[in-house]
């Protein structure tokens, strides 16, 4: 269920954004999550339609754009790239690989529905 | 620079080949323009000496790319929103940049700052159920009674048991049921604080709920998370459940007394964690028989002996009116620093 946290934190950064300024409806929602950071997306897309419900994001599109994850391997004293925690460089196939990105969880931005008053500075073609 | 794709264009004026300026010159005839993958387009240029012609240039990652093609895959989530909805520009996109576990790392930040003023050494303390977590809490304690002042957060979906096994060695003890949750957060534990009030410069251990994944992700405000694997579990654990192990700066290796009995590899499940985590330190416990403790006290001794050194940077940050040092880490966990100990020099008595 630690994905239900992450969908309650990501409703929470999406609720205080459209209540600071002034937002009635989001479409989307896009959010960065790295390789190594351990969520299971699927869970967190189901976990993230239900925590969104009677929000203002209800029913909103969420977008996830994987961050590819990073090592520091320790035997090369360079950055390599790493899928998993527990895999070896991929150039010297040492372990002693500590991961240094891809682990970030963050909300991106979000998209903002047409059909609110938040875009009133644009004219409006609507009778 | 070219308007279609935004890369750096050669000096003087530039077209794209479908609008020749007035006057200019069409490209050469009998040129066919076969479809080119996304990427692919041509700049018309004039040279100095009036002559036109075009070059058509593909983009290629590494190259700047407003959109990639790779293959059999067209990617255009790679511009600077890195995402991309039909039928809306992406400048009704709002930005927000922010973690999403931001919420839960300002509550630890200031569970941090308040620890640092305090001189409190807090252990977040994580394993599987039923790892034996309790009974090393209770024996730590009963070892420190007298020298350390202890205070003990016990996270637990259900029942004050932990809190009334611990409250039986007469250090103090609060219980935080989560109830539906998998975990603790630095909200509860913050309010734990509070009801708690550990003793300046005690020593706080916080027995997180039996779980290897989810608590790996919520930070506590803790200086160090200690992982707990009894060799009563698979030696494969670390790199079954990797995010825990990573997170970790110390594993007790407890229940070490039943090693003549199993058939637990004690190399290999060290050299898995390792796998996971270089700088991974390794004691060898057990609460029966007491192994290990010696390393184990020494260990929390060193860093409350760090813990009191920062409470007085904190206070005097704090009396002179600077940012106190904890701010720097609420900004966010940095990255792991580059490490400089030799495996020797860990010194590990496994």
């Amino acid at each position: 269920m630690y994905e239900m946290s992450l969908a309650e934190g990501v409703r929470a950064i999406v609720e205080d954004a459209a209540r600071s300024q002034g937002l009635t409806r989001i479409t989307a929602v896009v959010l960065e999550i790295g390789e190594l950071a351990n969520v299971e997306i699927d869970a967190l897309r189901f976990c993230f339609d239900a925590v969104m419900q009677n929000t203002v994001a209800a029913g909103a599109r969420l977008e996830i754009a994987s961050v590819p994850g990073r090592g520091w391997c320790m035997q090369c004293a360079d950055t390599v790239p790493v899928a998993r925690l527990y895999d070896p460089c991929p150039r010297c196939g040492s372990y002693q690989v500590q991961a240094t990105g891809g682990t970030e969880m963050r909300v991106k931005e979000i998209e903002v529905g047409r059909d609110t008053g938040d875009l009133a500075e644009e004219p409006t073609t609507r009778t | 620079m070219c308007t279609v794709c935004g890369c750096g264009a050669p000096e003087g004026p530039v077209y794209t080949s479908a609008r020749p300026a007035e006057g200019e010159k069409a490209p050469a005839s009998g040129q066919t323009r076969a479809f080119r993958p996304a990427g692919a387009h041509e700049h018309l240029h004039r040279h100095a000496d009036g002559t036109v012609h075009d070059h058509a240039h593909d983009h290629v990652p590494g190259d700047d790319p407003p959109h990639r093609a790779d293959g059999d895959t067209l990617d255009y989530g790679t511009g600077p929103a890195r995402a991309h909805a039909p039928g809306l520009t992406q400048s009704q996109m709002v930005k927000i940049e922010q973690d999403i576990l931001g919420k839960n790392d300002r509550h630890a930040g200031a569970n941090r700052r308040w620890l640092a003023q305090q001189g409190i050494l807090a252990l977040n303390l994580v394993s599987s159920p039923g790892s034996g977590k309790t009974t090393l809490l209770v024996r730590t304690i009963e070892r420190l009674a007298g020298r350390v002042p202890v205070a003990v957060i016990e996270g637990d979906q259900q029942t004050d048991f932990d809190a009334e096994r611990i409250r039986a060695t007469g250090a103090p003890a609060l219980q935080i049921n989560t109830g539906k949750g998998c975990h603790l957060d630095a909200h509860m534990v913050g309010q734990a604080l509070g009801r708690l009030q550990p003793q300046p410069e005690s020593l706080l251990l916080i027995e997180n709920v039996g779980n290897l994944v989810c608590p790996a992700a919520f930070d506590l405000g803790e200086a160090h998370k200690v992982v707990i694997l009894s060799v009563t579990e698979g030696e494969d654990k670390p790199l079954k459940y990797p995010d825990m192990f990573a997170a970790a700066d110390l594993m007790l290796l407890n229940k070490a007394d039943l090693l003549p009995h199993l058939d637990f590899d004690v190399e290999r499940a060290v050299d898995y964690a390792r796998r996971i985590n270089p700088k991974l330190r390794v004691i060898r416990t057990s609460a029966t028989s007491g192994e290990g403790f010696d390393d184990w006290l020494a260990w929390i001794d060193a860093e409350r002996v760090r813990a009191r050194a920062g409470r007085e940077v904190e206070n005097r940050s704090v009396a002179a009116g600077l940012p106190a040092t904890a701010e720097a880490e609420i900004a966010g966990k940095p990255a792991p620093a580059v490490p400089t100990t030799s495996a020797a020099e860990r010194g590990e008595p496994c």
